[in-house]
């Protein structure tokens, strides 16, 4: 079975900044790969990197058997247009640190946003399509309340939601939760965990440990554009290999 | 803490007084008594001929409808090519951007008067126009300019090209203003990014547009004064100056005429304005409306009562 993500030395350099030096990793179907590491490690731009936000330099990424970014006949490899860009990116749910929710818009109406636009589906569908995501989420009596009443927990919940109607068959989440209260942390993290235990395949940028430990089929730790260990989490949060790895868990564990 | 204790009484304080204003109050009132009355009584004035031409039907039916459909028609061609000039100079395309950096630079650098004299001897200078392959080639149409009477669009492309050129800028710095996070979340959607522009990023650039747009047009009425210089004098400051004061001889009493109705155009652009700006407000303040808190005391009383 072809696996969900696969990248193959996979590089990103922005001018002379190089911030992914070849990053070879999978995930398969159903499972939770998550990415770890200190800031500027090039996690954020990994998982930008799986929806073409970022366009690759080198290397080739595959999101279920299909090369993101380009059209690859005989040797040569082609730029994609933005529409059939657009068409990949359909498939494939994104969470942002910073929720990026639609401010003029109720938590319905973001959640109904791209099924009405994008995939045309019926309104009415959407509606309901919508209160049943909200509900998933446990935000129903919130449906009308636009995101500047909510809080923080609340809105990356409602966006969750959001990128679940588009119906994706992967879920990346960048820092999902780095922007919130702490006490706020758990409910997001709880909506996460049920939906790993759903079979979403989900490429999660963390630092949170305990959610990595519990939930993760995969870790992979990250510094400086190079993957520098992964394996089992449970594994490798418990006897790092890597000198850097333990320096960097000493701290944030 | 105790629970049995009873709820601290609401706070029944003696208001802050403010005596300073009310008589400031009492002296504006005063001046403005005096003012008024001195105009009423100033000969000079001349309120009867003001009252005579106030509903003149060449003020109404030619004055004011052509400065408002000077006003319409140039403010809706000014937004449509403000908005492709903003674009264009948002766009990474190094030819879009310097074509809208040059037509800026020339429309907003010259005076409207000077532009509005220019567009009227657009005539003079291209005296007729043909249709065909220049220099050698056969031509296929050909009218003369000078025998069109088109002093009232030369006065509307006047305006609406100058105009276009302040509202670019100003839809620029909306769309400016919307965070990139927004039409990154529109585009991981899988939206594309003329479809994320218009449901994303324009509506809430709309916020940042409205107040000065509603500015500009209240600017662009009272800049319509102008198009004498084409000259058109079919507006509502030429047909009380031009056509009938010139005439009559009477001056003050007709500036007061075109200013009034100046006056009601602006006041009911007002309001338009105030609708305007609270529907493209929606969602960005943490403020809940009317509906919404109504909505909450009552779930509050529902727990409370339970």
């Amino acid at each position: 079975m072809t696996p969900m993500v696969k990248a193959e030395q996979v590089c990103k350099s922005f001018g002379a900044l190089h911030v992914l030096k070849g990053i070879t990793l999978e995930v398969g179907r159903g499972e939770v790969l998550c990415m770890v590491g200190p800031s500027g490690s090039g996690k954020s731009t990994f998982l930008r990197c799986i929806n073409h936000l970022e366009q690759v330099n080198a290397g080739r990424l595959y999101v279920d058997g299909d090369l993101i970014g380009y059209r690859e006949r005989g040797a040569k490899l082609y730029e994609m247009s933005p529409r059939d860009a657009a068409k990949q990116r359909r498939e494939i749910g994104m969470v942002f640190q910073h929720f990026n929710l639609f401010p003029h818009r109720t938590a319905l109406e973001n959640v109904m946003e791209a099924p009405v636009q994008v995939k045309r589906v019926k309104k009415a569908a959407a509606v309901e399509r919508a209160k049943d995501l909200l509900e998933q989420v446990g935000l129903s009596d919130k449906a009308t309340a636009y995101p500047a009443q909510l809080s923080g927990g609340q809105q990356q919940r409602v966006a969750i939601a959001r990128a679940l109607a588009m119906d994706p068959k992967l879920m990346l989440f960048d820092e999902p939760t780095s922007a919130l209260d702490p006490e706020l942390v758990g409910e997001v993290l709880a909506v996460m965990k049920k939906l790993a235990s759903e079979g979403m395949t989900m490429v999660v940028v963390t630092h949170e440990m305990g959610f990595a430990r519990e939930v993760a089929n995969q870790l992979v730790f990250m510094d400086g554009g190079v993957v520098v260990e992964s394996g089992n989490p449970r594994e490798v949060l418990a006897n790092p290999q890597h000198e850097r790895t333990k320096a960097f868990l000493s701290k944030v564990l | 803490m105790t629970t049995d204790e009873s709820p601290p009484s609401a706070i029944d304080a003696v208001p802050l007084r403010h005596p300073w204003r009310w008589v400031a109050a009492v002296v504006i009132l005063v001046l403005l008594f005096l003012f008024l009355y001195g105009a009423a009584t100033n000969e000079a004035f001349k309120w009867s001929i003001y009252r005579q031409y106030l509903f003149d039907p060449r003020v109404l039916s030619v004055g004011l409808v052509n400065t408002l459909q000077l006003t319409v028609y140039s403010m809706v061609i000014a937004i449509a090519l403000g908005i492709v000039l903003a674009v264009m100079r948002l766009s990474p395309n190094p030819v879009f951007n310097s074509v809208a950096w040059v037509f800026l630079w020339i429309f907003r650098g010259t005076p409207v008067y000077v532009q509005l004299v220019f567009w009227g001897l657009i005539p003079v200078i291209y005296q007729s126009m043909q249709i065909g392959v220049p220099f050698t080639g056969p031509t296929f149409v050909q009218f003369s300019v000078q025998t069109l009477s088109i002093p009232f669009l030369l006065a509307t492309i006047g305006l609406a090209l100058n105009e276009s050129a302040y509202m670019a800028e100003i839809i620029r710095a909306g769309i400016s203003s919307v965070s990139e996070g927004q039409l990154e979340a529109s585009t991981a959607l899988g939206m594309s990014w003329g479809l994320a522009m218009r449901r994303t990023v324009l509506p809430q650039a709309m916020r940042v547009i409205i107040p000065p747009t509603g500015n500009e047009v209240i600017s662009m009425l009272k800049t319509t004064s102008l198009v004498t210089g084409v000259p058109f004098t079919l507006d509502l400051y030429g047909i009380t100056s031009r056509e009938i004061a010139a005439r009559i001889y009477e001056p003050v009493p007709l500036l007061l005429v075109a200013a009034t109705w100046y006056l009601v155009v602006t006041s009911i652009l007002m309001v338009g304005q105030y609708y305007l700006e609270r529907y493209f407000a929606r969602g960005a303040s943490r403020k809940l409306t009317g509906k919404q808190l109504e909505a909450l005391a009552k779930a509050q009383l529902g727990t409370g009562a339970a």
